[in-house]
């Protein structure tokens, strides 16, 4: 019935055996954000949803938060070092604001938050980031990140639970990847209807995504914020 | 007055029983140019007259904002207050990490003073060369306006000034301080603005190079003021300047 191997003892009452406790500082509170570049605006768009294993700690926790009028972040992962890294960020822009009486543009923001990640590399910030904004000719800018500071600037990106749902969704609508048809430049609402598409259709099928949507959309006017419903279920 | 026996060091009385080395700081704040501050109920406004070394020379900054709802004005060692600043700065946002609120200003202020004092009672160490008249907007107890200085005194006010020719700035602003509680922000922005024309020598006048504004209130952010910006607050002090003449007499006192 069950092998044995050398060594191996079997009896027929209870045994208590060691449990290994070790520090197990990080927890995934799950969730789905994306940001994507256009022409002369950005959107960064997220699910409200925290939860924990099996469980929603809340319908409503925001995971995007406003930098400055031209600059947005998103962070998914471990929702504590989210919110630390966050403030962090906070903190430096105002002292470079303090120091040299303008806010920092998205490229400075950009490098600053991975050498900021990268400082903690052998303790990492379970966080992964994107930051959506205007770059300095005013066009739109996605900064991707991993957990330790390595970024890239690209058109579009999702990152969290349902990434790898809504990743290859975006490939295909936004940036034509692999098709003939007509690459276009795309509009501001058609953006917007794609983002909005992409979280219900991942609110189906990933448990971890859903109950509110909030979009930031920056352009030259600042940042505007939308909120929609998504299942609850 | 000076060149005493007891003066060298700051841990050394004089048998007058004062300390001699705070006397020298205070002076040192009176011989920098003057700064002014008066507040409403819901706003305070700081003005300074920049210094400048020279035609070629840039007017040195004498306004710094410390937080959305708090600035400073400074007379004295400009070096000093960036230090003090920077502590200030420091403490603002360490503040709203802890309790997710902005610094009470009547808090910092009160650091502020502990941190002067330590420089009067360790040996080896000097008083900080530099008064600050420091401007916060609480959202529970409205507009504070504090006056500090190297003798580690803080003290909260409703109009004040500090630097060269303080005094006739002091004069005019006893005459209308009981205005100033109903006053809106404009109305504060040209009584200082007053005031503060009355510490110039009898040549120089105010224009927008030399002068700076800083304004922080209810539902206002720190805002300063500058260059062109001036221009509107300038030119309404010059044709007001005709209505306020016998004011302007009476306030000219011998320095």
């Amino acid at each position: 019935m069950f092998s044995t191997y050398p060594g191996q003892v079997v009896v027929d009452h209870p045994v208590s055996v060691p449990i290994e406790h070790r520090f197990d500082p990080y927890v995934d509170n799950g969730g789905t954000l994306l940001s994507i570049a256009g022409e002369d605006f950005c959107i960064v768009a997220a699910d409200t949803r925290q939860s924990e294993g099996y469980s929603i700690n809340s319908r409503y926790v925001p995971k995007s938060v406003k930098l400055s009028d031209k600059t947005v972040i998103s962070m998914g992962g471990c929702y504590a070092d989210c919110l630390t890294l966050t403030k962090k960020i906070q903190q430096s822009m105002e002292w470079y604001h303090h120091a040299h009486g303008k806010t920092m543009s998205t490229a400075a923001v950009a490098q600053m938050l991975s050498i900021m990640l990268y400082q903690k590399r052998f303790f990492p910030f379970y966080s992964w980031c994107i930051l959506g904004g205007l770059d300095e000719e005013g066009k739109g800018a996605v900064y991707t990140y991993d957990p330790v500071g390595s970024y890239e600037r690209e058109s579009c990106r999702c990152a969290g639970s349902a990434s790898s749902l809504i990743q290859p969704f975006l490939d295909n609508q936004i940036n034509f990847k692999n098709q003939e048809s007509q690459r276009k430049q795309l509009t501001k609402d058609q953006v917007i209807r794609i983002t909005k598409d992409s979280f219900t259709s991942a609110t189906e099928r990933d448990i971890y995504t859903g109950d509110y949507l909030e979009i930031f959309v920056i352009t030259s006017k600042g940042v505007e914020v939308q909120k929609m419903d998504l299942k609850k279920d | 007055m000076f060149r005493n026996q007891y003066d060298n060091d700051i841990s050394t009385w004089s048998p007058q029983g004062r300390l001699h080395q705070i006397e020298y700081a205070l002076e040192a704040v009176k011989q920098g140019s003057a700064s002014v501050g008066l507040r409403s109920k819901t706003h305070v406004v700081l003005l300074a007259l920049k210094r400048s070394s020279g035609e070629l020379a840039s007017h040195q900054q004498k306004l710094f904002r410390i937080d959305n709802h708090m600035g400073i004005a400074i007379a004295g060692l400009v070096s000093d207050a960036r230090v003090l600043s920077n502590f200030m700065r420091t403490e603002c946002m360490k503040s709203k990490m802890m309790y997710d609120r902005p610094m009470p200003g009547s808090r910092l202020v009160s650091m502020i003073g502990d941190k002067a004092q330590a420089n009067t009672q360790n040996y080896g160490r000097r008083p900080y060369g530099v008064g600050l008249l420091v401007g916060s907007y609480d959202e529970d107890t409205g507009a504070h306006l504090y006056e500090c200085l190297p003798n580690a005194n803080c003290l909260e006010y409703v109009a004040v000034s500090i630097g060269a020719k303080s005094q006739s700035a002091k004069t005019y602003l006893e005459k209308f301080a009981k205005d100033f509680d109903e006053t809106d922000a404009d109305g504060l922005i040209m009584h200082g603005l007053h005031a503060l024309r009355e510490t110039l020598q009898q040549d120089k006048e105010l224009n927008m190079d030399n002068c700076s504004i800083g304004v922080v209130g209810k539902d206002k952010d720190w805002e300063l003021i500058e260059g062109d910006r001036l221009k509107a607050y300038l030119d309404q002090l010059e044709s007001g300047a005709a209505t306020t003449e016998t004011g302007a007499g009476e306030a000219m006192d011998t320095e």
